[in-house]
């Protein structure tokens, strides 16, 4: 008998925003590759192509796509006017509208779990363990402390955190980093905390570079690529790269600082950009996704995930497996996983600026880490992601017997 | 009759410290890690002395006294004579009192611990010839016997060294040359007609030096009595047995609590218990037992992991680049008799360097990474890069200064 889960998530890709989406997608076709039968609930009606499992829309009223983005890490982003109040608000609100959902979607079916992604799912698994009575496990890719890069933390988000954890029969952690977070900041005991690393499906990241290779201008003109991908946002540093980007510069004038991505810090580093006479090397090409991203991805010749605080990391694995060599944060979940890249504390600007340098001066360094990084993301799998998660849900259901 | 011969190698490189791309051309200062950072050598061989070096060397001294045809080898690379005469005079002191009792032998090899025999022999036989004087003052010893870095050896080698006039050389007894051979016999390197070879009995002398303190080894405990009864089993089919081993084994990699001081203690009050057993150092042996053969070395074999080949230090796209532009710099960098930046630039030829930027199994964490005093491989050839970098300014500062205009110097980093 295959395992019956009932999972909830916020957003499946094409449709997501950062990593979340691509983290769900990735395990779930994993698990079901290993027979696990997976309904997954989504809070929208959106049209994802995902035939390995049972998808459920949970309709919310309110807001829609594409017209509104319930983004996932804006936690306090209002909903545009003219939207009924009485149902989604806000954020929090379309949270607990979803759980009010997740009663009637749990007693539709029969599972054996049900397994939520992050916050903003965690209400709708309590409600469904509840009314249904199989055992929670909750998904931990990145908490409030990570969004908020220690700054204003929401106390409402932080309690729906804590709740589902709490009434959690396990927690999954994406890494080692957010399980001690879980420990230190919300109490959760260690014992009840496992941690499963994401992964990546290295071919899709393995694509010839063709003409959509948006980077071949910049590379025919001599310049040499640093790439930054992740949204422009305090959690995700990308103000210490500008400051590694002014010192590499000094001694590198041939490179250019690409950031991909959007967010609220968008406009504070055009202008520092422009205030540090940096305009001509250093870039911002907005949220980019699909084929253009990967093509961006393998022709960078350099990518750097600068976090100040990232429960994993998922653009890390893409750029190792895509053949660019990383230099990524030690504050970050990646870094457990990966050897052959390189590391660095997210506020020592001068080594940043020593790695990149190097990186991009010492062809054979590049090359090591190319090589030896593509041939150990191939071990760091979302079927070993899977296998392990598999291992939760059994252990989660011999001792509930 | 069974001759036993120990040889303990003495090592430590000079480390260099976290040197950035900013440094080039700001500090010269390649090996002076701030204190508590792992790379400072000052810390780490003065750890090592206390810890391993003078105990050692007491016990070894008392051994010499109790026991009267004990005798021992060592081999002490240049640049760890230099730390310890900066950092650690009184063990210094220590081993020269060993020497002092006539029945320790210290042997030959490159001043700097290098792989410049693979890369250039005029630059090896200076460097034989630097560490051999250095032995002469501070030993009162000529080393007749030489053993190359690591135990690297071909048969090239063995004919070199003959040539250069020494009696024996030292090479691992490699199971992939040996064949069904016994490494207990003295052999005659290809191609020579004097030069007598000593092996390593690599499974006895790694019983010792790997796992002396392996639980879960069947053996386990190893005493004196169980180990001495090994190598007597050797009488009858061997003239020899050699235990070589880095000397860090007494208190370093084997610590202190697991017994290994008390093992050695009694050890040779142990070999000796059976009649037919003696102690020879490698010249006596060479003098004393024949070449049973002729053993054939086509490539380089060494005493490191289990390939024993030179791919701990050579081979990847890293310590290849970082080698081929080290020793690019030759000529250059001799022909300005700048004594500072030529000694610079030897210490970099130490062959540790480029065994900590060895990327094998690195991620899965072994005895490299227990080792690697850098957080990874690649941090480590960062460093080496920048100081070459900055050697090389340096020698285009010489050399416009004193009007050499070298064939070739390499300015850019590609």
């Amino acid at each position: 008998m295959p395992l019956k889960v009932l999972m909830f998530g916020w957003e499946l890709p094409p449709y997501n925003s950062g990593g979340l989406g691509t983290a769900c997608y990735g395990l779930t076709e994993a698990l079901a590759n290993q027979n696990v039968e997976i309904t997954f609930v989504l809070p929208q009606r959106v049209n994802v192509k995902a035939d390995f499992m049972k998808l459920v829309f949970a309709d919310l009223e309110g807001f829609s796509w594409p017209d509104f983005q319930l983004n996932p890490y804006d936690t306090l982003k209002l909903l545009p006017p003219g939207v009924n109040p009485e149902l989604a608000r806000d954020l929090v609100a379309a949270v607990h509208l979803y759980a009010k959902r997740a009663a009637a979607i749990a007693k539709k079916g029969k599972f054996d779990l049900i397994h939520s992604h992050d916050w903003l799912c965690f209400p709708a698994g309590v409600v469904a363990s509840d009314v249904s009575d199989r055992p929670l496990i909750t998904h931990v890719h990145a908490t409030e402390l990570d969004r908020s890069g220690g700054n204003g933390t929401n106390p409402v988000v932080y309690a729906v955190e804590k709740h589902g954890m709490d009434k959690s029969s396990a927690v999954i952690a994406v890494s080692q980093f957010t399980k001690n977070l879980l420990n230190t900041y919300y109490q959760i005991h260690p014992e009840k905390v496992d941690v499963v690393h994401n992964g990546v499906n290295t071919a899709d990241f393995d694509i010839p570079v063709d003409d959509a290779n948006p980077l071949q201008t910049l590379k025919d003109a001599g310049f040499k690529v640093v790439l930054f991908v992740g949204r422009l946002t305090l959690q995700k540093g990308p103000d210490y790269l500008l400051k590694a980007a002014k010192r590499t510069l000094e001694y590198f004038p041939n490179a250019v600082f690409l950031f991909v991505g959007s967010g609220d810090m968008e406009s504070q580093l055009i202008n520092q950009t422009i205030q540090m006479g940096l305009s001509d090397r250093v870039m911002f090409a907005g949220f980019l996704r699909g084929k253009l991203l990967t093509q961006t991805f393998r022709s960078a010749d350099l990518f750097i995930m600068p976090s100040v605080s990232e429960p994993f990391g998922i653009t890390a694995l893409e750029s190792v497996a895509a053949g660019t060599p990383a230099i990524i944060s030690k504050q970050s979940g990646a870094s457990e996983a990966l050897g052959h890249v390189l590391k660095v504390d997210f506020w020592d600007v001068e080594e940043m600026a020593n790695q990149i340098i190097s990186v991009l001066n010492y062809p054979s360094l590049h090359t090591a880490l190319k090589v030896n990084g593509k041939a150990e993301v191939k071990k760091i799998s979302w079927s070993a992601a899977a296998s392990k998660t598999i291992d939760v849900y059994k252990k989660v259901l011999s001792r509930k017997k | 009759m069974s001759a036993i011969c120990f040889y303990f190698q003495v090592h430590q490189p000079y480390r260099i410290r976290k040197y950035r791309v900013f440094d080039i051309g700001n500090s010269h200062e390649y090996f002076d890690s701030p204190p508590g950072d792992r790379l400072n050598n000052l810390e780490i061989l003065q750890k090592v002395a206390r810890k391993s070096y003078l105990p050692a060397n007491r016990l070894f001294l008392e051994l010499l006294h109790r026991h009267p045809r004990l005798k021992l080898a060592y081999s002490l690379s240049g640049v760890v004579m230099d730390q310890l005469a900066e950092y650690a005079p009184e063990t210094l002191d220590s081993f020269r009192e060993l020497a002092a009792t006539g029945r320790v032998e210290i042997l030959s090899e490159t001043y700097y611990h290098s792989l410049s025999f693979l890369y250039s022999k005029d630059e090896f036989a200076h460097q034989v010839r630097l560490h051999d004087q250095k032995v002469k003052t501070l030993f009162h010893q000529i080393p007749k016997v030489f053993r190359n870095t690591e135990l690297i050896y071909n048969n090239e080698l063995g004919r070199y060294m003959e040539k250069m006039g020494y009696t024996g050389i030292i090479a691992e007894g490699a199971e992939h040359i040996l064949g069904w051979r016994s490494p207990n016999f003295l052999y005659r390197p290809v191609g020579t007609q004097k030069i007598k070879m000593l092996l390593k009995n690599f499974k006895l002398s790694d019983d010792i030096a790997f796992r002396f303190s392996t639980r879960g080894w069947s053996e386990y405990p190893l005493t004196a009595p169980k180990f001495a009864r090994w190598v007597s089993a050797v009488n009858g089919s061997g003239d020899i047995v050699n235990l070589f081993m880095d000397y860090e084994t007494f208190g370093e990699h084997q610590w202190e609590d697991t017994g290994i001081f008390e093992f050695m203690r009694y050890l040779p009050g142990e070999l000796l218990k059976h009649p037919d057993n003696y102690f020879v150092t490698p010249s006596e042996a060479v003098k004393k037992l024949p070449a049973v053969g002729e053993l054939d070395f086509p490539f380089f074999v060494s005493w490191a992991d289990i390939e024993r080949d030179v791919s701990a230090w050579l081979g990847n796209p890293m310590q290849d680049d970082a080698a081929g532009k080290l020793f690019a710099l030759e000529s250059a960098i001799l022909k300005t008799r700048d004594n500072q930046l030529i000694s610079d630039w030897r210490k970099l030829q130490t062959s540790d360097h480029f065994y900590y930027m060895c990327t094998k199994w690195f991620a899965d964490g072994d005895v490299h990474k227990y080792f690697n005093p850098y957080e990874s491989p690649y941090e480590a050839f960062i460093a080496f890069m920048n100081v070459l970098q900055d050697i090389r300014m340096r020698l285009e500062a010489v050399s416009k200064s004193k009007k050499i205009t070298p064939k070739k110097i390499i300015t850019s980093t590609q």
